[in-house]
């Protein structure tokens, strides 16, 4: 219970929800990825992930616990800094010391949670619907199509690019940061900073990078 | 009044603390919980005492001006503190820590108290260590010493260059678990304006709450004053801004005696002044003249270039420059005490040979040091020897893994590479030795107040040794007060708590409003640092390294002139009832100008010259300091009576029954 | 040098604040901050102004009671300095400078650029010691060897001067780095290990209850420590409170 309630022990929970996310992110992307060289091998494992019980009825539910409570905790955090500074600095230069990416994780985390609105809106409550509520016949072939048609709008593709970005730019300082606030920071923290860097410019470039794809290739 | 009464036990010097300690009285714990003991001050001394007596059951009141006990400016000292551990091995013993200090004091200190000292120095390293105190380690995880100022044995404990820090915050810790026990109630920012003496016996104290400057009254059964020095009378010293010597000063006006104020040390070792804005001098630990050589030109011309600027020191060949102090004492050459070390750089500076601007510098160079360890180094290194380059490298980094703190610390301040150009320093006033008198239980004349730390007179004679401040700071607050105080407080068992609506207490309390009102309303013209700025100039000038008899007489007349003018044209804004720090500084500095007569009438009375006092009457053909020990060993204890030039002097007669009283020689 | 000084003006902690301008001149590049400021309060003086009252002691850089928000930056621009040791050399004739004070809801303004800091005492008194009595019994010093880098590491943390720097610069006004180096010290240390469980949850929980914000990483207390205090330090913390609140 101390935990929960204690500055310390949010964050740590805000940390490892975030790495798992981050693991998520990964195999999410990967996914995506099939679908650049083969429609059938995406429609394969994406069928797998929509209809298999393990994924469906263990692991979402984990994933949806865990953003629930990374930004409930995000939230929280950022409840009790807003009330630890009454007076406002006249000046404040707080881009001497740190990165603009760490001190605005909050407004980062704000694009990145309501593209999730958009991107359940999109994909997560039709398959819902689909799967749960409409009961519709299985169609193993039917998400590579889905997908692509998503992808025709260009404002579409220009807001996913865009909350990407703001990703990249949590990523960027809430990847490396997570293990600070688990307590790893030793000889190995220089190449978690180096990794970080990799993986938040590759793995959101990717994404933006399948969503023009599609855009462009399609018909 | 009071005779002097030492209260030195009888006995072999040894033995003595063993046998008193079995021998005094005791207060039982379920009595020491209905004793209150209020104390002033939170640096070694005041810390370590406020959290001993809670320990042991008292009720304690702290008391401390800056906005946290951790601030108390014992955190300043750097170099270390000794203790009689021997652990290197190489012939330490409690007698010869006893011997060091006694010598290093000029025979101008109680034997027993130091003895005692050297006794309970172990107990500190123990205590310190288990407290989690990060003292230096060897790569076998045990204790490092290094060797300090003049004497023949490693004993020096310390923390990088930040042992009065790791210290303090040690006796800080200690204080806030009791302070979390609510066994030390802890008052910040509250100053001690008046002690309060009912029947004979102090009895508690007057507060001004420095945040909205109510006035408070609290008692106790006993009052301990562990304030520190009196350093800023010389207005520029190495002491923090708020030092001051009040609580020290109105015990004294209440009855207690001061003891020797002349005896003030003088650190050769300091970033020198930069011009008439200085606020405070730093300065840089001594342990820099183990490797740097003190020079100034050899020729006034050479010097007048250099401080006109059209001349830079490297430029200075190595047989136009005077290493004074190795031409002058060749057995312990840039090594002899402070004393010495800054009396000759006074003596060159006064001849015309300083190297600033202002003339009041000389050098500290590293040159020769940086080169030697680079030689070595190439040789173990084996690389070539005759590289400069290579060897200027490889010695800076020697000196920086040794100075490296202290050469920043330089850079930061005066803008200067001092791995590329000789340090500037110069002597300033760093340390008082003198202080409030006290018997061997450490308690003033007034029964029931005490005084510890540097605030008292009672180990280090006429001059410190390096790293002994901090283990007579400690020594007095952990180990020898607590026990002392419980020999007087046995009688007040039955006393119960102190009545604060006494009319004594009423007394002290308009006596401390009414100054403060008249500070307020006196709507003078200059300000409060102007007097300040004035007497340190006084002080500096006719009391300070060197003193002879028509300065120190001026000095009387000059000091009594600026206070009266003081009283009359100094301007204090604001109000009583606020944050207000010109006011509170006004209290201090009034209580310096009191202070500053009876400094100089101490060391006009003493004609001889001992340690950190050098009366130019008193030294040998040779420019040395003589002593004249069959008239002056004694402390001079003064009475106060009605104004310091009406001052009585009692003399306590020191008795040397260990040690064989010699001539210090440094040739 | 002459300057343009906006400096903020508080009469107590009960009332409103503001800026005020005040020009000064004749400047010399080698005075400290605290020396420009001694005779901008001359000057003020002079003219019927009360003072502007700031904190400030041992003028050396190491008691940690100078505490000013210059130009955005706690200590002001230079690193590894405390406001005292911030030398006028640093700045430019003609420049307008900001002075505020250190601001945290845990910081109270006392009056101008004075702040409060004792939530910092309070902190350490719910557990920043060791629990060993000043008995003179306690064992020989050098009874437990302990590994120069471990001793080494724990006097890096000990340099902490508790000025609260880090407090007013994090954007969250968080006391994580000042907390944690006194529980790394110890953590570090045989002595202090018997303990330590109690000790960081009872120093966690004191730190939340003063109200300083939480932790985000952005690394600014360790910029802008003029200790240099690592963050290595808040790793070591919540490293030790995760193990603590499990145990515990």
């Amino acid at each position: 219970m101390t935990l929960a309630a204690s500055s310390i022990g949010r964050k740590v929970m805000m940390a490892l929800s975030g790495l798992f996310l981050v693991l998520f992110l990964t195999q999410h992307f990967s996914i995506n990825l099939l679908s650049v060289f083969s429609e059938s091998l995406f429609n394969q494992v994406s069928h797998f992930m929509g209809n298999n019980p393990i994924v469906q009825f263990i692991l979402q539910p984990i994933l949806i616990f865990g953003v629930l409570l990374h930004f409930t905790m995000g939230f929280l955090l950022e409840l009790q800094n807003s009330k630890s500074r009454s007076v406002k600095y006249d000046s404040y230069k707080g881009s001497t010391n740190a990165s603009w990416m760490s001190r605005n994780m909050i407004l980062s985390g704000i694009v990145i949670l309501s593209f999730l609105g958009l991107h359940f809106y999109d994909f997560w409550f039709p398959e819902m619907n689909y799967k749960y509520i409409e009961v519709l016949p299985l169609d193993a072939d039917r998400y590579f199509e889905e997908m692509v048609h998503k992808f025709q709008s260009p404002a579409r593709v220009a807001i996913y690019a865009l909350s990407f970005i703001f990703l990249s730019l949590h990523l960027f300082h809430g990847f490396a940061s997570s293990f600070q606030s688990v307590g790893v920071n030793n000889k190995y923290s220089k190449s978690i900073k180096s990794f970080t860097v990799i993986f938040s410019i590759v793995i959101p470039l990717g994404f933006i990078f399948i969503a023009l794809f599609h855009h462009l290739t399609a018909f | 009044m009071s005779k002097l009464n030492s209260k030195i036990p009888t006995g072999p010097v040894a033995d003595k603390w063993t046998n008193h300690k079995s021998k005094i009285n005791l207060v039982s714990p379920a009595n020491k919980r209905l004793i209150d003991v209020v104390v002033v001050g939170t640096g070694l001394a005041g810390a370590s005492a406020s959290a001993t007596l809670a320990e042991l059951g008292y009720n304690v009141k702290t008391f401390c001006f800056q906005d946290s006990p951790r601030r108390a400016h014992s955190i300043a000292a750097q170099g270390g503190i000794n203790a009689a551990k021997n652990y290197q091995g190489d012939g330490d013993s409690t007698y010869r820590l006893f011997y060091d200090t006694i010598k290093g004091g000029d025979y101008r200190s109680r034997e027993a108290n130091v003895h005692r000292l050297a006794e309970v120095s172990t107990n500190i390293i123990d205590q310190c260590v288990a407290q989690g105190v990060p003292f230096a380690r060897d790569y076998g995880g045990l204790l490092d010493n290094r060797s300090f100022g003049g004497v023949l044995v490693s004993r020096t404990f310390y923390a990088k260059g930040q042992t009065g820090q790791q210290l303090l915050l040690g006796a800080y810790s200690a204080m806030n678990r009791q302070i979390g026990r609510g066994k030390i109630k802890m008052f910040n920012r509250h100053e001690m304006m008046d002690l309060v003496i009912v029947d004979g016996k102090a009895r508690g104290i007057i507060t001004r709450n420095l945040v909205n400057g109510k006035i408070e009254r609290h008692g106790a059964h006993a009052v301990v004053i562990a304030s520190g020095g009196y350093g800023n009378v010389f207005f520029l010293s190495t002491n923090a801004m708020g030092s001051n010597v009040s609580a020290g000063w109105k015990i004294h006006k209440k009855g207690a005696h001061f003891a020797n104020p002349c005896f003030t040390q003088i650190h050769p070792t300091c970033i020198p002044v930069s011009g008439d804005h200085q606020s405070k001098l730093t300065l840089m630990s001594e342990s820099l003249r183990n490797d740097g050589r003190i020079w100034v030109p050899k020729d006034l011309e050479d010097a007048k270039a250099i401080r006109e600027g059209k001349l830079k020191p490297t430029q200075i060949s190595e047989e136009n420059r005077d290493y004074y102090l190795e031409r002058r004492y060749p057995a312990f050459g840039n090594l002899v005490p402070r004393d010495v070390a800054s009396r000759a750089a006074k003596e060159r500076c006064d001849a015309g040979f300083g190297v600033n601007k202002t003339g009041e510098a000389v050098y500290l160079d590293f040159a020769s040091a940086i080169l030697r360890y680079g030689k070595e180094q190439a040789h173990v290194k084996g690389l070539d020897e005759n590289d400069t380059l290579l060897v200027k490298k490889l010695g800076k980094d020697v000196v920086r893994a040794k100075y490296g703190n202290l050469f920043q610390m330089y850079e930061k301040i005066v803008d200067q590479n001092p791995y590329e150009m000789p340090m500037m320093i110069y002597p300033a006033v760093h340390y008082t030795m003198g202080g409030v008198w006290v018997d061997y239980n450490l308690m003033t004349s007034i029964p029931g107040c005490y005084a510890i730390g540097e605030a008292n007179f009672s180990d280090h004679g006429a001059n410190r040794l390096g790293a002994s401040a901090l283990m007579q700071g400690l020594a007095d607050g952990y180990f020898v007060l607590p026990y002392t105080i419980g020999d007087y407080l046995s009688n007040d068992i039955q006393t119960g708590s102190i009545d604060t609506e006494l009319p004594e207490f009423e007394k002290a309390e308009a006596s401390v409003k009414a100054q403060l009102d008249g500070f307020i309303s006196n709507n003078g013209k200059n300000s409060v640092d102007y007097y300040h700025r004035k007497l340190g100039k006084i002080m500096w000038d006719k009391c300070g390294m060197s003193r002879n008899e028509k300065g120190l007489k001026a000095a009387l007349r000059e000091i009594k002139e600026l206070r009266e003018d003081f009283y009359k044209n100094v301007n204090v804004p604001g109000k009583t009832n606020e944050f207000n720090e010109q006011l509170a500084k006004a209290g201090r500095v009034a209580d310096f100008l009191e202070l500053g007569e009876l400094f100089a009438k101490d060391a006009l009375e003493r004609t001889e010259s001992c340690g950190g006092h050098f009366r130019e009457e008193s030294q040998t053909p040779e420019g040395e300091a003589l002593r004249d020990d069959e008239n002056f060993t004694y402390v001079s204890a003064w009475e106060y009576n009605g104004a310091p030039s009406k001052a009585k002097l009692y003399k306590e007669k020191l008795k040397y029954e260990e040690i064989e009283v010699k001539t210090r020689s440094y040739k | 040098m002459n300057l343009t000084l906006k400096v903020w003006r508080q009469a107590n902690a009960d009332v409103k604040g503001k800026i005020e301008t005040y020009q000064i001149e004749g400047i010399s590049p080698d005075m400290s901050f605290l020396e420009m400021m001694d005779m901008l309060n001359e000057d003020l003086m002079s003219k019927g102004i009360d003072p502007v009252a700031f904190d400030h002691d041992c003028r050396e850089g190491i008691c940690g009671m100078c505490s000013m928000f210059i130009n955005g930056e706690a200590h002001g621009p230079d690193r590894l300095v405390t406001t005292c040791q911030l030398h006028m050399r640093k700045f430019n004739d003609g420049d307008t400078i900001t002075i505020e004070p250190f601001r945290a809801k845990a910081f109270p303004v006392i009056k101008d650029l004075t702040v409060d800091r004792s939530s910092f005492d309070r902190v350490q008194q719910a557990g920043g010691f060791v629990s060993v009595n000043t008995s003179g019994n306690t064992q020989d010093a050098n009874a437990i060897p302990i590994d120069k880098h471990d001793a080494d590491k724990a006097f890096d943390a000990a340099t902490c001067i508790g000025c609260g720097a880090c407090v007013a610069t994090c954007k969250n006004a968080s006391a994580m780095l000042f907390v944690s180096a006194k529980v790394s010290q110890y953590a570090l240390l045989p002595q202090g290990k018997v303990e330590a469980i109690d000790r960081v949850l009872n120093m966690v929980k004191q730190m939340d209850e003063e109200g300083f914000g939480n932790c985000t990483n952005t690394g600014a207390c360790e910029v802008e420590c003029p200790k240099g205090i690592s963050l290595e330090n808040i790793a070591r913390m919540n490293r030790e409170y995760l193990f603590a609140s499990l145990k515990g």
